[in-house]
Formats: structure tokens, C-alpha cells, sequence
């Protein structure tokens, strides 16, 4: 190395004030994981998938032709060239006879199956988002009161934890579903289902998907939470800030969230999967989005009774199902790693 | 040096209840940590408060700071009393009583950086503006010799003892005059100790600060502090002026302590005879009748398994709580 490079070297070097918080360590750490950025690499493709769907699909999810039924994957129907060349615009007049290629081929109305993955990537990214934060949200208020207030308050709040993990709650809400899907259908006076309805519209008929995931999943996080704030709040900084005259409020926001917001974290993009797997589940027992929002494991259920025939129809819907579950899993995976800093060996 | 206290501790008693039971949860008794201990500190003077580990040091400490609310008995601090003083009155109270932690790696929390570890009292007081407590923040780094430009780092980019340093700023932001110092050097290496207790030095010379310095390395205790108390099973059974206390111990506890601290010549090392105590501390939850100490001390008798030992004045300015002592 020449003296200059040298002096170049020392000019870029890390000057005194500059430092690495413990986020950028751990996302230092994180990128030397290939797997773990392989997987949020997909995560991000499959999310840009979502936002810009109708861009990326070729048709409309609910554009059908009867004719185009069962399309067998790359199948074109009746493209005969003059045809094609002087009537068809694929974008402008989805699905005409004899104009279509039907990438992924086509299910059993005649729907673009490729198209319904890419819209469909929508309904398990807002399901991941949504009951991600809604457990996250409940569990770590629920766990974090819980954990500071202690003795017979901690004693309670954990009771009644454990009495709705005994319940099953999958059959609850399936019956509440049937209920109200019943009742949607009939139209309703009473103004809390009409409110309801409404919500369930919005959030495109995943409403109760949405609760079962939460309600399911947030009791975890409280405990987890409660786990972490109980081994934090005996910590001496949480000491000195008492020391100093910190209130309650204080010591919870500034020095309990922050220090147990990371390991919940890990343990939201480890659950992810999960959720998805929910709702892939909950559609394919027809309890999950109405039609014709695709789902994935809507389309699955409605591919496999012709599993051998049409194979496609399951095969498609499910390798993305897989693809995506896998990819947060990884992703989850370099995140614990990442953040778990006993496992580098450092304080 | 004046001789008006600064902290008058009166019958201090901490117990830890013991419970029992899943839902109905019984108290079954007691780990009496700390057991109606008085003293006082006098105006810009060092208590030392030495023992052995479990003994109740760091209870008293954080009694007095009312961090553990007390089982009975009364702190003042002046002429106010805390023990008794409602949320408004302690948290102003806090402005003048601070604590110095022994881990230095578990006293800062990791995900703030420095400048706000140490902002935070002066945030918690609503003291100046942003760019105030900035600067104060600067002042106070540069007081326990650390680099102010160190302000966004975070603590587990330095080492031991600059963090107990980070830790002695922190405790100086609000002015205090008294600062309980929880064995502020027993995690630091040797070399890194006589710096941190030089610092302590100086900062009490600077500001007139008052401490209560707790260890267990008599040494050092006997390097920084103008009075010396010893603690057994939750009682002080000794407090005197350092040089007596030192040369002219009255309680068989603190004799047997002090044979135990090796000295630097090999010579007279080798003559020295060490009083070796049998037997182990016994349980603080089911102490012994009478004086605590019976049951490992050398010289007891009859009277000392039945009656506790009066905290008296045996020779001017040094107190013992021991029988048999003359």
C-alpha cells in the first residue's frame, strides 16, 4: 500500500462522535446472512407484487370466460395469427376469445390463474401486516402492564391469559363466521352489525380473518413481553431511573418498550408464516375471504378436486405459498440471529 | 469540617417478606436484610459500610434512597423526613440523593447513547431546553474526564470503567450533595479502581459532596473514607473513625476482617495471625438469638445467646454493639 492510500485510508477512518447503535449492528449482522437476505429479498419482490398488482397481471382477478375454462399453463386459445395480430390488445381486451395467453393457465371460470396469484399476494401480505400488528400492539401493552405492575395484578392478567389459551378458539370463530356471513347476506338493523358489515367490506371479507389471527396469536406476545419486562425492570438502569425520580410512564416508554420491542419483533416475523398459513387455512375451509378475492388458499381448495387433471391449479397457488411462508421464515431466522446478541458472543 | 448530618438513620429496618402458595400466597416470613441499624453521616464527610457479601450493605443503601420503601424505622435527610415523605416531596428530594451502581454493564441502558443516559435526570426534572441540557451534558463528560464528542455513543462501545464514569455523570446532573456509591469499583479491574475512586476523591472536593461508600475491599475503604461502619447479618456491630476503627477494633467480627487484609511486607506478612471464623453466615431468614454474631465468634458466652448487645458508646466517637467488648 503507498503512502497516500495510506493517508486516504486514515482521512475515511471512523472519525471520534461517529458510532454504531445497536440496530446497525444488528442489521451489520443480518446482511452477512445470505439466507436470511435472500428471504427478505423475496419478501420485498412478493410486497412490490402487491402494491403494483394491477401493473404485474396480465387480467383482471375477476375477469372470467367460461370458454377459457381450465387452461392448461402457456395455453393460448385459438390464436391463429391474422386474428391476433389485428383484433387483439391482451391489455385492452382481457380475455377475448382466441387473444389470450394464459401464463399460468386458467381455473374453472375462466380466470387468469397468474393474475389471481399476483392479486392474491395482497390478501396474505395485508393478513401478515395486519395481525402482525394488531398481536404485537395487544401483546406488548397487555405483557408490558402486566410484567410492571406484578404481584396479584400480574397474577390476574396472567390468569386470564391462560384461560383463553384453554379455549379453542378456531370453532368461535367459525361459528361466529357462519353467523355472520348469514347475517350480511339478510342485511342487518341492529347499528353494531351494520357497523361491522361495513368494516368486513373494507377489509375485503377479511375481517374475521383478522380477529382469528389476533385472537389467537396475541396472548404469545403478552406472555413473551411480560417475560422479558419482569427480567428488565429488575435491571439497575431501570433502578437508577427510579433513583432519579422517573416516573412509571418514563421508565415503561423510555427504558422497558425499546429494550423488549426487539425480541418481540423476532418473535412477529417467526409467527408471520403462521398467520399466512392461517388464512391459507380458514379459506381453504371457506371461512376466509368471500369471492372472488383471490386467496391462496381459497384457489387451492377450489384446484385440488382436480388435482390430477389439472394439476396447475393447486400447483401454482401452493409454490407460492410455500415460496413465501419460507422466505419470512428465513427472514425471521437471520433477524433472531441477528438481534440475539448472546449468540455473538458480545454484552 | 462542620458536624451537623447531613442523614440521620433511625431504627432502619428492611424485611423481605417470604411467601408461600400459588393464589392465596401466605407470608411464612421474613429475610431480615437490614435490622434496626441507626447512624449518621455528617456533612462532606465518606461513610464506609463494610461486610461481607449479603450482609445487608446494599439493602441500607437502597433503603435510605427509599428505593426499597423500609419496614419501619426513619431516614432524614436534613430535617426532612423520607421515609414518610409523599411522591411530590422525594422526587424533589431526589435532586439532592443519588446512587452510583456496582455493574457498570447493567446500570446504562443499551439502547440509549450516552448523551441521553446522562440527559435523562435533567429531562426527568424538566431542567432547560434541548440544546441546554446538551451543553450540560458536555460539562459533566468533560468532568469525569471522558470525551465529549463520545455524547452518541452507545454504552458497549466503552469500557468498565468509563462507563462507571458515564454512571458518575449521570448521578452529578442534578447538583446532589449526597451520593450513595453501591460498590462502584468491585466489577472494575485494579488498575481501573484507584482512577474511579480518585475521581470520587476530586468531585468531593470540588463540590462538597457527602458519600456513603459502600464495599467490601477494606483497603479501599480505608483509602477514601473519614468513618468506617461494619455490618454483619444486617446489624452494624461497629462505627468509629477510620484510623480507630483500623488500629483499635472493639468487636470480634471486625477484628477477624481486619486479619484477614494481607499486608504489603512480606515480613511482617508472615508474622501475621489471622483469626479464622468458622462456620458459615447463617440464614438472614432465621437469624440467631441473642447478639447475631454468637454462633462463629471466638470469644461468646453465656450472655450473648440470650441478650441482644446494646449499641453503646465505648470509647468517644466509637461505637460497638458487642458484650464483651471493652
Amino acid at each position: 500500500m503507498t503512502a497516500d492510500k495510506k493517508l486516504e485510508k486514515l482521512k475515511n477512518a471512523k472519525k471520534i462522535g461517529e458510532s454504531r447503535s445497536p440496530m446497525q449492528d444488528a442489521m451489520r449482522e443480518f446482511r452477512r446472512s445470505k439466507i436470511a437476505v435472500g428471504g427478505m429479498i423475496v419478501v420485498v419482490f412478493v410486497a412490490i407484487l402487491a402494491i403494483f398488482a394491477p401493473v404485474f397481471s396480465p387480467y383482471g382477478f375477476e375477469v372470467q370466460n367460461l370458454r377459457n375454462n381450465r387452461a392448461k399453463p402457456m395455453e393460448g386459445y385459438d390464436i391463429t395469427e391474422t386474428y391476433a395480430e389485428e383484433k387483439c390488445h391482451w391489455y385492452e381486451t382481457p380475455l377475448e376469445w382466441g387473444c389470450t395467453v394464459f401464463i399460468a393457465g386458467s381455473d374453472a371460470l375462466g380466470r387468469d390463474l397468474f393474475s389471481r396469484i399476483v392479486y392474491g399476494t395482497r390478501v396474505s401480505l395485508a393478513v401478515a401486516l395486519a395481525a402482525a400488528s394488531v398481536s404485537l400492539m395487544i401483546g406488548l401493552i397487555y405483557g408490558t402492564v402486566s410484567g410492571y405492575a406484578g404481584g396479584n395484578v400480574d397474577n390476574l392478567m396472567m390468569r386470564l391469559v391462560d384461560f383463553l389459551y384453554a379455549i379453542p378458539l378456531l370453532p368461535i370463530i367459525i361459528l361466529m363466521t357462519v353467523y355472520f356471513n348469514a347475517v350480511s347476506r339478510q342485511g342487518s338493523e341492529s347499528p353494531l352489525m351494520i357497523w361491522l358489515i361495513g368494516l368486513d367490506k373494507a377489509a375485503g371479507g377479511l375481517l374475521f380473518v383478522f380477529i382469528a389471527i389476533g385472537a389467537l396469536n396475541w396472548l404469545g406476545m403478552a406472555r413473551l413481553a411480560r417475560g422479558q419486562v419482569l427480567s428488565y425492570k429488575e435491571k439497575e438502569f431501570v433502578e437508577a431511573a427510579r433513583a432519579l425520580g422517573a416516573e412509571n410512564g418514563h421508565i415503561i416508554f423510555k427504558h422497558l418498550i425499546p429494550n423488549v420491542l426487539g425480541p418481540l419483533l423476532i418473535a412477529e416475523s417467526m409467527a408471520i408464516p403462521g398467520y399466512i398459513f392461517l388464512e391459507a387455512v380458514l379459506s381453504f375451509i371457506g371461512l376466509g375471504v368471500t369471492p372472488p378475492t383471490p386467496s391462496w388458499g381459497a384457489m387451492i381448495n377450489e384446484g385440488y378436486s382436480g388435482l390430477r387433471s389439472n394439476p396447475h391449479l393447486v400447483l401454482f397457488p401452493g409454490f407460492a405459498l410455500s415460496t413465501l411462508t419460507l422466505a419470512f421464515n428465513f427472514m425471521g431466522d437471520g433477524l433472531r440471529d441477528a438481534f440475539d446478541t448472546r449468540l455473538r458472543g458480545r454484552n | 469540617m462542620t458536624t451537623t448530618p447531613l442523614i440521620r438513620v433511625e431504627n432502619l429496618t428492611k424485611h423481605f417478606p417470604i411467601t408461600r402458595g400459588i393464589i392465596v400466597q401466605k407470608e411464612v416470613g421474613a429475610v431480615q436484610a437490614v435490622d434496626d441499624i441507626s447512624f449518621e453521616i455528617i456533612q462532606g464527610e465518606t461513610l464506609g459500610l463494610v461486610g461481607e457479601s449479603g450482609c445487608g450493605k446494599s439493602t441500607t443503601g437502597r433503603t435510605l434512597l427509599q428505593l426499597h420503601k423500609p419496614t419501619s424505622g426513619k431516614v432524614f435527610y436534613k430535617d426532612i423526613e423520607l421515609s414518610t415523605a409523599s411522591n411530590a416531596v422525594m422526587r424533589e428530594m431526589r435532586r439532592n440523593i443519588q446512587i452510583i451502581f456496582q455493574d457498570p454493564y447493567a446500570s446504562l441502558n443499551p439502547r440509549m447513547t450516552v448523551g441521553s443516559i446522562v440527559a435523562e435526570p435533567l429531562e426527568i426534572h424538566n431542567i432547560g431546553t434541548a440544546a441546554e441540557r446538551q451543553e450540560r451534558v458536555k460539562e459533566l463528560l468533560e468532568l469525569v474526564s471522558l470525551n465529549p464528542h463520545f455524547i452518541n455513543r452507545y454504552p458497549h462501545e466503552f469500557s468498565g470503567g468509563q462507563r462507571q464514569r458515564i454512571g458518575v455523570a449521570r448521578a452529578l446532573a442534578l447538583q446532589p450533595d449526597f451520593i450513595v456509591c453501591d460498590e462502584p469499583i468491585s466489577a472494575l479491574d485494579v488498575s481501573i479502581q484507584a482512577q474511579v475512586v480518585n475521581l470520587l476523591e476530586e468531585l468531593q472536593e470540588e463540590f462538597g459532596l457527602t458519600y456513603l461508600f459502600i464495599a467490601h475491599d477494606l483497603s479501599m475503604v480505608r483509602h477514601i473514607s473519614d468513618r468506617v461502619a461494619v455490618m454483619y447479618l444486617g446489624k452494624i456491630v461497629e462505627l468509629a473513625a477510620r484510623d480507630e476503627l483500623y488500629e483499635n477494633p472493639l468487636h470480634p467480627y471486625t477484628q477477624a476482617l481486619l486479619s484477614a487484609v494481607p499486608i504489603p511486607d512480606p515480613v511482617l506478612e508472615r508474622k501475621r495471625k489471622r483469626v479464622i471464623l468458622e462456620g458459615d453466615v447463617p440464614s438472614p431468614a432465621n437469624p440467631p438469638s441473642g447478639c447475631r454474631f454468637h454462633t462463629r465468634c471466638p470469644i461468646a458466652e453465656a450472655v450473648c445467646k440470650e441478650e441482644h448487645p446494646e449499641w453503646r458508646e465505648a470509647v468517644e466517637g466509637h461505637w460497638v454493639a458487642c458484650h464483651l467488648a471493652k
